[in-house]
């Protein structure tokens, strides 16, 4: 306004005019909110990927203590028939006093001066560590009476004071573990016989009980998270791109579909946990499925997500140019033919792209499966089929997450720091398979 | 038939391909073409004429049941194709537009290659028993097309790697390839520059030879040059139809004349 009135446009093109300046600073500070907000975020970022990759990284090393064994033949199979069922009537309490002697042997060979009784030098390893031998026995019923070499998982005290996470003057109130434990802890390390190495059961193991954190694994909840994966891609993909398909391109556009459209964006919206209560009113009380079952999660998952997969479905239908829909129709194409040979092919990056958002926002999600009984402690172990992997109880990777967040002991901490490493990874791949996906549907022609 | 002498037939006893009768369209409220009846003749080039809005691409909309994608389009009246009335009940539009091919106004070529654009039509009317059948077809189109030279070394190349007019050809290409009675042609050129617009004129003058061809435009140096009859629409109705030569020299119609003249549109 003001260069007109002035008529400023007769001044020298070399200077500014302060209007030109006022114009510029302005951009040069939005330029900078914009670079601002960008730096602001990386450094949230940054924060959150070290965070959790620094307290994550422990959950996937684990210190192992290796003894050697005598497989008693008296203690194990009295009769010596190795009739495998006679074996098996020896509970974990019968190998106990194996591992005693073994952990009792191998302190005085390596002439370790240490006054612990021999039920505390048991508890430097894992509680499981009977259940590992009976295990291996049972399995191999032919090595009763050899002395065979275990590597047991050391307990999570040990293991902690190994990461760092356990210290002497940290210890003074735990009854799990004494200094002179700790002592012992030194002296067997610098025998070689306690070590920190890659714990592949972190990843491909099943959930353990509170007494024995250092056995937890994620690979049973990762084998649940799948099978509700499974469940919602088989379902949820379908229906949803059935149902924009035929809403974007051959419903008539009056109220009952305006109302049907109105409600579908609302139910996006829909608090995850509302889905929840209704899996478990419909799914579990009226239709008595499994409680706890991943075909229930991937059910409650698969209601959650059809509103993201019809949206974007339906904003990738509508982004295709109405020429190609006369192009076909012009030629004599029916509807259908216009519709699958030339509409969907080219709205296909756009569907793949929001079914895999759909099932990403579906694997991250826990509050659903509060209600149908996926979360807690669920004591199992990889199914065996599809069908037992997906009728019966399970959990996911971030009920896991919540479970282990939510217990006493410190070390589950850690883990469910580990779990969320595998849980951003498995979210990481699915979005490189949806560009790598994406680039070869668009190259295609 | 006797195109060299256009002025000298006479329209009753031509051989009619499309007459259209008491034909009204609505778009919602609107009164987009009323009461218009025109006869169509075969194997001859029909330009329609008017201003923008006057309702000549609704009209060709209606030949060949285009209009019926549009939700609010509520169309009455008769449209006899070789006698028969393409709005009957019993009439599938799938069919009808086999029949009566269609080019739009801007090249809409499918992001396929180009030998798979021409061929789609044969292909979804089942067209051809073997793959040399079908490439014979591809080839005869590209060549009624007029642009067979410049793309017989890259038929797997991208149809939208065109240039405008190329593309633009190669629809017509498609179109043509369906083996059409009818084609319709909807502002062809205006997305193109003149040498290719040159082109595709000279290609509707000889497709206008093999059928009927109906053409709407906006430009009139362009009707007079391709078309035999021309309509002049305003405001929804036809104000005249007649032989090109007649309508532009000596119009009936005042709002023809104040059109060509340039004085309305």
């Amino acid at each position: 306004m003001s260069d007109i009135t002035q008529g400023k446009h007769s001044g020298s093109l070399l200077t500014q005019s302060a209007h030109t300046k006022k114009r510029n600073a302005a951009e040069t500070r939005f330029k900078a909110y914009g670079i601002a907000a960008i730096a602001v975020s990386l450094l949230m970022l940054m924060v959150l990927v070290t965070t959790i990759v620094s307290k994550g990284l422990g959950a996937y090393q684990q210190t192992f203590i290796t003894l050697q064994v005598e497989l008693l033949e008296k203690k194990l199979d009295k009769k010596g028939t190795r009739i495998l069922a006679d074996i098996k009537k020896v509970s974990t309490f019968g190998y106990a006093p194996l591992i005693k002697s073994a952990v009792t042997a191998k302190v005085e060979e390596l002439d370790i001066e240490t006054g612990l009784k021999s039920k505390q030098l048991v508890g430097l390893l894992s509680k499981g560590a009977a259940a590992q031998l009976r295990d291996f026995v049972v399995n191999n019923p032919d090595r009763i009476g050899e002395t065979v070499e275990f590597r047991f998982l050391a307990s999570s005290r040990v293991d902690g004071y190994l990461k760092g996470r356990v210290h002497r003057d940290s210890i003074a109130n735990d009854k799990n573990i004494s200094p002179e434990q700790l002592d012992l802890v030194d002296a067997l390390i610098a025998a070689g016989v306690v070590e920190k190495t890659f714990n592949i059961d972190f990843i491909i193991g099943a959930d353990a009980s509170d007494q024995r954190p250092e056995a937890a694994g994620m690979g049973v909840a990762m084998l649940g998270s799948l099978s509700m994966m499974l469940v919602v891609l088989a379902l949820a993909l379908p229906i949803g791109v059935g149902a924009s398909i035929y809403l974007e391109e051959f419903a008539p556009k009056n109220w009952i579909t305006d109302i049907i459209e109105v409600n579908i964006s609302n139910l996006a919206a829909v608090p995850s946990i509302v889905f929840g209560i209704l899996g478990l009113a419909v799914f579990i009380n009226y239709m008595h499925l499994p409680m706890s079952a991943p075909l229930v999660g991937g059910l409650v998952l698969t209601l959650m997500t059809l509103p993201t997969i019809i949206i974007s479905t339906r904003a990738a239908l509508s982004a295709v140019p109405p020429s190609i829909r006369d192009a076909a129709l012009g030629i004599g194409a029916s509807r259908m033919q216009a519709v699958f040979h030339h509409v969907l092919p080219l709205a296909a990056p756009g569907i793949l792209t929001g079914t895999i958002l759909g099932l990403a926002q579906a694997l991250g999600e826990t509050a659903p499966l509060l209600l149908i009984g996926m979360v807690g402690f669920i004591a199992s172990n990889a199914p065996d089929s599809i069908a037992s992997g997906l009728m019966s109880p399970n959990s996911a990777m971030p009920a896991q997450i919540y479970e282990w967040a939510k217990r006493a002991d410190p070390a589950f901490y850690e883990r469910a720091w580990g779990g969320i490493i595998l849980l951003l990874l498995f979210l990481v791949t699915m979005n490189t398979v949806a560009v790598i996906l994406r680039r070869r549907f668009e190259r295609r022609w | 038939m006797n195109d060299m002498t256009p002025m000298e037939r006479n329209v009753e006893t031509q051989d009619i391909k499309i007459e259209a009768s008491n034909v009204q369209v609505h778009y919602g409220d609107t009164h987009a073409i009323k009461d218009v009846n025109v006869k169509i003749e075969d194997k001859t080039v029909t330009a329609f004429i008017g201003p923008s809005g006057c309702g000549k691409s609704t009209f060709l909309r209606c030949l060949n049941r285009m209009n019926d994608t549009i939700q609010t389009c509520r169309f009455t009246g008769k449209i006899l194709l070789d006698g028969e009335d393409i709005y009957d009940k019993r009439v599938d539009p799938v069919q009808l537009r086999a029949k009566v091919g269609m080019v739009f106004q801007k090249p809409n070529p499918f992001p396929k290659s180009i030998y798979d654009n021409v061929a789609y039509g044969p292909k979804i009317h089942g067209m051809f028993n073997t793959k040399s059948e079908l490439d014979e077809i591809v080839e005869t189109a590209l060549r009624r097309a007029a642009i067979w030279e410049e793309v017989k070394d890259r038929l797997q190349a991208p149809g939208t790697g065109l240039s405008g007019g190329q593309q633009q050809r190669l629809c017509i290409a498609r179109a043509v390839a369906t083996k059409p009675e009818v084609l319709l042609m909807d502002e062809p050129c205006s997305a193109l520059d003149p040498i290719a617009t040159a082109q595709v004129e000279e290609l509707i003058d000889e497709l206008g030879q093999r059928f009927s061809v109906v053409i709407v435009t906006h430009s009139m140096q362009q009707a007079a040059r391709v078309s035999q009859k021309t309509a002049f629409f305003h405001m929804g109705n036809l104000v005249e139809f007649g032989e090109t030569g007649q309508v532009f020299t000596n119009p009936k119609d005042p709002r023809t004349e104040s059109y060509i003249t340039g004085r309305i549109g």
